[in-house]
């Protein structure tokens, strides 16, 4: 497939902002800088030596990271560092996209997720996706909310679906404001309404882990205080991976961080150690704002 | 490497620029409170603490300077850190600039006698070192280097160890006349000044270290301070 059919292809799942022309920088490179926790928590996902081609380029090399459960672990990087091709990994997403192929171990709680016999839309609903744009269906935020625990069979009654949408809107911090209006359009919300209705809607199926692209760049601050409120409240029974290009909001919610860089994972360690000591130079550089 | 935002650079190296300032003026106030004490010599005295309020005002100007740096850029990592730590340095430099004040309005009170010669030699010897103390961290901080600032700190032991010797000699002074007493209790506070100066110093060195390298020294620091034993 030629470059142009690729780049089609990505362009139709992928913002195209995230689409950075590819140079011959991207090489593999050394060792990653690890720095663990103090008190290590329970690995949820891990990934081993994943590398992504879109095509003939590759776009992401030998990644491995260990992500533990019930907290919140961020990617941050800039535009092209692959850090939003990763994520996708963990959910499969890239399978979506032509040409896109993928080496590597990625498990979840020890199995594998990209053995054939696993049904991806199965672990969609295990591993969650919020994305950058609130994107919520064109129906009721009702049925925004209960299309997922419909289609996998979740509710056996309507009683129970009303139930497992309002917890899941309690949870998104969002009934409150739409209790007396659920049969009204999803699209009706202010943007950070329909961000939170978003993530009621990744909630509702009962995930493990959720993967949010940048779920606050198309917010205003008011709206993305909320939403860092809840992924603090979140975290307490998820496992959270963020991809952010908001430094300052790593820094906020999350308690480790990676620095990918041209597509190779250059530091990962606490959030609080990345922030005040990185260990690399280029993870230094890029945080405080002195890279290129 | 610069920040992408040049101006960031700038408002960082503002605050270097009035480290080093206050530093250099830290440094001459300890030499001439000193002087002004052994030479009583009223008008050097004079100047010191008018220069105190010169170091009180960069003070102030360092710190309206990092706090609007922190709520503009928010710096995070090395910036971070030197900015913190400018707040800490400039204030060890401030209370440096109050010691050498604080030497220098003994002048009057030592009064018309003056300190004898023969008392001051031991408390000239020590200024001269703690002035280099001064001048060092200041200057070891500028080009960030770790090592010397680490070895500096260190270095605070040989003050400390003047200090314990001038306790005993100004010791030894009052007992054989007691005419040395108000003299000698004068140039006494002076040392002590001194000495404190030297902490202040050594704070300033582990300030830079943690600029520097971003770690902490640990925190066990040589003392040879024995007055507190021996007295």
């Amino acid at each position: 497939m030629n470059t142009e059919t690729k780049q089609e292809a990505t362009a139709m799942h992928m913002p195209a902002e995230k689409i950075v022309p590819q140079s011959d920088l991207y090489t593999r490179e050394t060792t990653t800088v690890r720095t663990p926790d103090e008190n290590p928590g329970p690995v949820r996902v891990s990934a081993r030596d994943v590398s992504v081609f879109y095509g003939q380029k590759q776009a992401l090399f030998d990644v491995s990271i260990d992500v533990p459960e019930k907290s919140v672990t961020a990617f941050i990087g800039p535009s092209g560092c692959g850090k939003s091709t990763f994520l996708r990994t963990l959910n499969r997403m890239n399978d979506t996209i032509e040409g896109c192929r993928m080496t590597g171990k990625i498990t979840l709680d020890g199995a594998d997720i990209y053995d054939p016999s696993l049904d991806p839309v199965e672990l969609r609903a295990r591993v969650g996706m919020v994305f950058q744009k609130p994107n919520p269906f064109p129906k009721s935020i009702y049925e925004n909310v209960a299309y997922g625990p419909r289609i996998h069979g979740l509710s056996r009654s309507r009683s129970e679906l009303d139930s497992i949408v309002e917890s899941s809107l309690q949870k998104a911090g969002l009934w409150s404001e739409v209790k007396d209006r659920l049969n009204e359009g999803g699209t009706s919300l202010s943007g950070g309404q329909q961000q939170r209705l978003c993530i009621a809607r990744a909630i509702a199926v009962s995930p493990e882990v959720i993967l949010m692209d940048e779920p606050c760049s198309a917010l205003d601050p008011i709206a993305t205080a909320r939403i860092e409120e809840l992924i603090d409240e979140l975290k307490q029974n998820y496992t959270i991976v963020i991809v952010t290009h908001s430094m300052q909001q790593a820094a906020r919610v999350s308690q480790r961080t990676a620095f990918f860089h041209l597509g190779n994972l250059v530091e990962e360690g606490p959030t609080d150690l990345i922030f005040t000591s990185p260990v690399e130079k280029r993870t230094q550089d890029y945080i405080t704002g002195r890279f290129g | 490497m610069g920040h992408t935002v040049t101006s960031f650079d700038e408002d960082l190296n503002a605050i270097d620029r009035l480290i080093h300032d206050m530093g250099d003026l830290a440094g001459e106030m300890v030499v001439s409170s000193t002087r002004s004490l052994v030479d009583t010599d009223a008008a050097l005295a004079q100047r010191v603490i008018s220069d105190d309020t010169i170091m009180d005002a960069r003070q102030r100007e360092l710190d309206d300077r990092a706090i609007t740096l922190i709520a503009k850029r928010q710096p995070v990592a090395q910036d971070l850190r030197s900015v913190v730590s400018a707040i800490r340095m400039a204030a060890d430099l401030e209370r440096i600039g109050d010691l050498a004040k604080n030497i220098s309005k003994r002048v009057s009170a030592v009064g018309e006698g003056g300190a004898p010669r023969s008392l001051s030699h031991s408390i000239d010897a020590m200024a001269q070192l703690v002035v280099a103390q001064v001048h060092n961290v200041i200057q070891a901080y500028e080009v960030r280097d770790a090592e010397r600032l680490k070895l500096l700190r260190a270095e605070d032991e040989k003050i400390d160890i003047q200090y314990t010797g001038i306790f005993r000699e100004l010791l030894t002074y009052m007992m054989e006349d007691p005419r040395n007493i108000t003299a000698c209790t004068h140039l006494l506070f002076c040392a002590k000044n001194l000495e404190r100066i030297g902490d202040h110093v050594t704070n300033i060195a582990e300030n830079a270290y943690y600029v520097t390298t971003g770690m902490q020294l640990p925190l066990y620091r040589p003392k040879a301070d024995e007055t507190s034993v021996s007295g």
